[in-house]
């Protein structure tokens, strides 16, 4: 079993990739993936034929940050291997199948979440990818691909496109290949089948008649062709050519025994009750956003990975509401400014992850909170919000809505967290627009079903202590279900399925024994032996 | 916040009420609450007697109580629980070991209440049940008996709705309101238990009610008074103090009237039932209909023989057995198996199930020691008279609603019958009709005169609180 007690680091920087080359010319920023076999995150496996582990998706997360923020630039992005008739060939199954269940399922995540990152720049940054296949490849590899709004695969007569985790793993891709196999590509379900169930997959035209690729290009016409695509697709994008990047410096962060420091964020674990109190400060300007959100981002990314069990996060505010109202505000107004839009997207991503991490959220608003407008999002998107009703004449807790609330910042499902909370309901959706700017008292944000409940000061401390303990004791599994089925509602879309397929069919297969038994075929994958299946169909 | 309500003076206790605004500010929307609730639910036309009562002031061994004249709606309802024990532990169950907890822990907090709910909705219940038996009392004495049950019942809501107001902030003070507003008996908001919506008819009623029904709830509170939860505990044991004298109403009440039917009968030697009613008593047979009645709904009291709900509350360390801390045992009762009873192939058999699953049943055989030795105590009081006749306790699996031997159809001897056989048998076994018609045409009028007592009912030993029988226990006004 792959051990998470040696911490995970999601902060890297160009200096310290061991997978990824990326070269930029002009408006296109090539990313090559050229993984080195020795550098896997944890000891006992080696990453073959540009396969891949956390460690290797830790920096594509990090390369598309900064083709984000440094690279202004760049409108097209090309993602392609170094390696000789290997594009990639997915995650690492000898890592798989020595890792944790949990281990699996947060890598699975995360990977998931920077594919997802990679449609949304597509959607929203102007910043389009090609996923340039020049040579075989394979499950994940294929998932990566599906993931590029080009999928462009050499013709060399060999190298071909699969999802061979069915046959050969006994599991299905885990990084929303099905999915995006029919909600994306519109691949006919009866070649899906096929193509899923053929461990060599499909190459050539036959590839191309299957919209499993967009195009075939002979070996020596395929740079070229990739070249002037890039190109093309670049030339539409809305990015500035001549803006200047914006450095995206390390961040200040102190880690010790039960607490994570940023600037703004501020992670407190109490190990006994299995809960991390997270009080985030608000940000006052553009800049302070940006670095609070990727704070926000490595604490949420630090706890889902290295502290598994505090399974609880109760989220705390601070700072002057209506600074950040006018700084919403002045988001909002300036979308076409890359720069503003690129600190909402990161935002938005950030924020979206909040809501598939499978952990109780509560929000606790006191007097000197600041959920407000952005820092509201995060009372949405927990699963409760307590306020404290303080006496008359002593200071109040306060929420207020600012523009960012109504739709800038939306679920993963699409949907802003608002609409979601009151089932689209444009009556009250429209009432709650009236009062943008209103500080809501305890009674009112009550009345307006934007809080759970608001106990006085007399039975505040008892409550929480009594919700937060009842919380923690429940099954931390049944709660994971739950959860995801309350926050996202009715509203689906791509990413919601992909998630909740993940967590519905995947997870099971992960931990039968079909897959994961001694005999299981992800266990005995590359031994030689034969997996032995419970023929009994569930 | 201010408040209108004096405390000390008003509500005698031991909890820093003074101090303890949680509890003030439930209490200043509770206690009006309450006070309504008598008013329209407490003894009939009592309002303005002055009655000889008790009160609880203290924990103190010696002198807890006080005894005078009280206008019952005046009552001090206190708040009293015993004095922590320094250093008490969970006793059993998975958190054996741990410190009794202080405050509710989160995770058992439902269930707390749910105990809790249970036990506090019986205390005003049976006030409810009890509110017209003053018309017809069969003397002050018993009068001033039944209107002592029936404030310190009183009391015992005030210990439950305590808990609720200090330990579980707004679901508490809903559920302390939705206790007054529960009503015994009635059709669209009955009380939460079977028997607390049964009437109590006539003064045998009550009598076997404080015996059988009451000792229930002795046993319910013994067995939270071992609860992991402090303060539950200590508010428990305090009650057990309380609850005592209720027993003691009953079994000397149904012990009265036995006395008096066996003189009677002795005086005037007849045993025909029919020949004991033309002469003014109840008849022994009569006794026992009641009897079974009684005994059979409260059985039923304590729940299901298998109860999942039971293992939970005992493993979790909410709720013990009875006298807990004095078994010899490993308290975990995780390997233990006990024997309940039920019916196959026609016979009543006894069957080996998990002992974490027959806590009910547990408790249930604990109490039938408890009463078949009050029973034989009557008994006693019929063979000093030289009658043959005995009551006797019936067969476990009687008239039952609830459990194993709920849908059979069992005699009071133990036999299982068909549903044709047992009905034609019913009117032998239970009080019907006729019964209920007979006892109560004997209680139309309240008898007044200080020391004088019904003809059914024989007087007591001696009076309340060293004052002589004929003492004045009740001042009309």
């Amino acid at each position: 079993m792959i051990e998470t007690r040696e911490l995970v680091d999601y902060q890297v920087n160009p200096t310290t990739y061991k997978h990824w080359r990326v070269s930029y010319d002009g408006r296109v920023a090539t990313v090559t993936m050229d993984v080195a076999e020795e550098g896997g995150l944890r000891p006992g496996y080696k990453l073959k034929l540009n396969s891949y582990d956390l460690g290797v998706d830790i920096e594509l997360h990090d390369i598309l940050q900064r083709i984000r923020f440094e690279h202004p630039e760049v409108g097209a992005v090309v993602i392609t291997s170094a390696k000789n008739r290997i594009f990639c060939s997915g995650a690492n199954i000898y890592m798989l199948g020595q890792s944790s269940h949990a281990w699996k399922v947060n890598f699975c995540k995360f990977t998931n979440e920077t594919r997802n990152g990679i449609e949304d720049a597509s959607e929203h940054s102007g910043l389009k990818f090609i996923a340039a296949c020049n040579g075989t490849t394979a499950g994940g590899g294929y998932e990566l691909a599906l993931a590029c709004d080009e999928i462009i695969l050499v013709d060399d007569r060999s190298s071909a496109v699969s999802l061979p985790e069915v046959p050969l793993l006994g599991v299905l891709p885990g990084t929303g290949g099905l999915t995006r196999l029919t909600d994306k590509r519109r691949v006919r379900r009866d070649h899906a089948d096929i193509f899923c169930t053929s461990p060599d997959g499909v190459k050539g035209t036959r590839a191309k008649e299957w919209k499993l690729v967009d195009e075939i290009v002979r070996t020596q016409e395929f740079g070229e062709f990739v070249k002037k695509r890039a190109a093309g697709l670049a030339e539409q994008s809305d990015r500035p050519a001549d803006a200047q990047g914006v450095t995206l410096a390390p961040l200040e962060r102190t880690i010790e025994a039960n607490t994570v420091r940023y600037r703004h964020v501020d992670v407190a674990i109490d190990r006994h009750l299995r809960a991390a109190t997270i009080t985030v400060t608000a940000p006052a300007n553009i800049d302070a956003m940006l670095q609070f959100v990727r704070e926000l981002d490595d604490a949420i990314l630090h706890l889902r990975t290295n502290e598994l069990d505090i399974g609880l996060w109760l989220f705390k505010t601070a700072g002057d509401a209506n600074t950040l109202a006018r700084l919403d505000q002045y988001i909002v107004d300036h979308q076409d400014d890359w720069f503003v839009r690129e600190v909402l997207g990161m935002m938005r991503r950030t924020f979206q992850r909040l809501e598939v991490s499978s952990r109780s959220m509560f929000s606790i608003v006191m007097p000197g909170s600041c959920f407000a407008g952005t820092l509201f999002e995060i009372a949405l998107a927990s699963d409760r919000v307590y306020m404290l009703e303080t006496e008359e004449g002593e200071p109040a807790a306060t929420l207020m809505l600012s523009p960012i609330n109504f739709g800038s910042l939306p679920m993963v499902s699409g949907q802003s967290r608002l609409a979601a909370r009151f089932y689209d309901d444009a009556a009250t959706i429209d009432g709650l627009r009236e009062e943008i700017g209103t500080p809501f008292a305890p009674p009112e944000a009550v009345s307006l079903g934007l809080v759970t409940d608001a106990p006085d000061a007399l039975d505040w401390d008892d409550e929480l202590r009594q919700a937060i303990e009842s919380r923690v004791a429940l099954s931390p599994d049944a709660l994971t279900g739950m959860e995801a089925n309350l926050r996202f509602g009715p509203s689906e879309n791509q990413a919601t399925r992909v998630f909740g397929r993940l967590s519905a069919w995947q997870n099971w297969i992960f931990i039968r024994p079909n897959a994961t038994g001694e005999k299981g075929a992800l266990k005995v994958y590359g031994s030689g032996a034969q997996p032995k299946f419970d023929w009994d169909r569930v | 916040m201010t408040s209108n309500i004096d405390y000390i003076d008003k509500i005698p206790n031991n909890v820093d009420l003074g101090r303890d605004r949680v509890l003030q500010r439930a209490l200043e929307h509770w206690q009006p609450a309450y006070m309504g609730w008598w008013y329209d639910m407490g003894p009939n036309e009592s309002h303005n007697y002055d009655v000889y009562l008790r009160t609880a002031i203290s924990v103190d061994a010696e002198g807890w109580a006080v005894f005078d004249y009280v206008k019952m709606p005046q009552y001090r309802w206190g708040i009293f629980l015993v004095p922590p024990t320094q250093g008490r532990e969970v006793n059993f169950g998975v958190n054996k070991g741990q410190p009794a907890w202080q405050d509710v822990p989160g995770e058992y907090r439902s269930m707390l209440r749910r105990l809790i709910v249970t036990q506090g909705d019986t205390e005003p219940a049976s006030v409810e049940q009890q509110r017209m038996l003053g018309m017809c009392a069969p003397s002050l004495y018993d009068l001033r008996n039944i209107y002592q049950v029936n404030v310190e019942e009183g009391r015992h809501l005030w210990a439950m709705v305590y808990l609720l107001h200090r330990y579980f902030g707004r679901d508490g003070r809903e559920e302390a309101e939705a206790l007054l507003d529960r009503r015994s008996g009635d059709v669209d908001n009955p009380r939460i238990l079977g028997a607390f919506n049964e009437p109590t008819p006539d003064w045998l009623a009550f009598y076997m009610f404080t015996f059988f029904t009451d000792r229930d709830g002795k046993f319910q509170l013994s067995s939270l008074a071992e609860s992991g939860f402090d303060p539950l505990a200590r508010t428990c044991r305090f009650m057990l103090t309380e609850e005592a004298h209720h027993m003691f109403v009953g079994e000397t009440g149904v012990g009265r009237i036995v006395q008096r039917t066996a003189e009677v009968m002795a005086e005037h030697r007849v045993d025909d039932p029919d020949h004991v009613r033309a002469l003014g008593v109840i008849d022994l047979q009569t006794v026992q209909r009641y009897l079974n009645f009684h005994y059979s709904v409260t059985l039923d009291l304590f729940g299901g023989d298998v109860s999942s709900n039971a293992a939970s509350f005992y493993t979790t360390g909410l709720k013990g057995r009875y006298e807990e801390t004095k078994i010899q045992d490993d308290h975990q009762l995780t390997d233990a198996t006990y024997k309940v009873g039920t019916v196959k192939d026609g016979r009543v058999i006894d069957e080996e199930i998990p002992a974490l699953n027959a806590l009910n049943e547990r408790l249930r055989d604990d109490y039938i020691g408890e009463v078949q030795a009050g029973v034989d105590r009557w008994n006693k009081t019929i063979e000093k008279s030289g009658i043959p006749f005995r009551l006797t306790l019936p067969h476990k699996g009687f008239h039952r609603q609830i459990g194993n031997f709920a849908g059979q159809f069992i005699s009071p001897g133990g036999d299982v019958l068909t549903a044709g056989q047992w009905n034609a048998k019913r009117d032998e076994w239970l009080p019907g009709q006729a019964d209920y018609t007979f006892v109560q045409a004997m209680m139309t009028g309240r008898v007044v005169e200080p020391g004088k007592f019904a003809n059914w009912i024989a007087p007591p030993r001696r009076g309340i609180h060293t004052q002589p029988i004929d003492f004045e226990y009740v001042r009309f006004n």
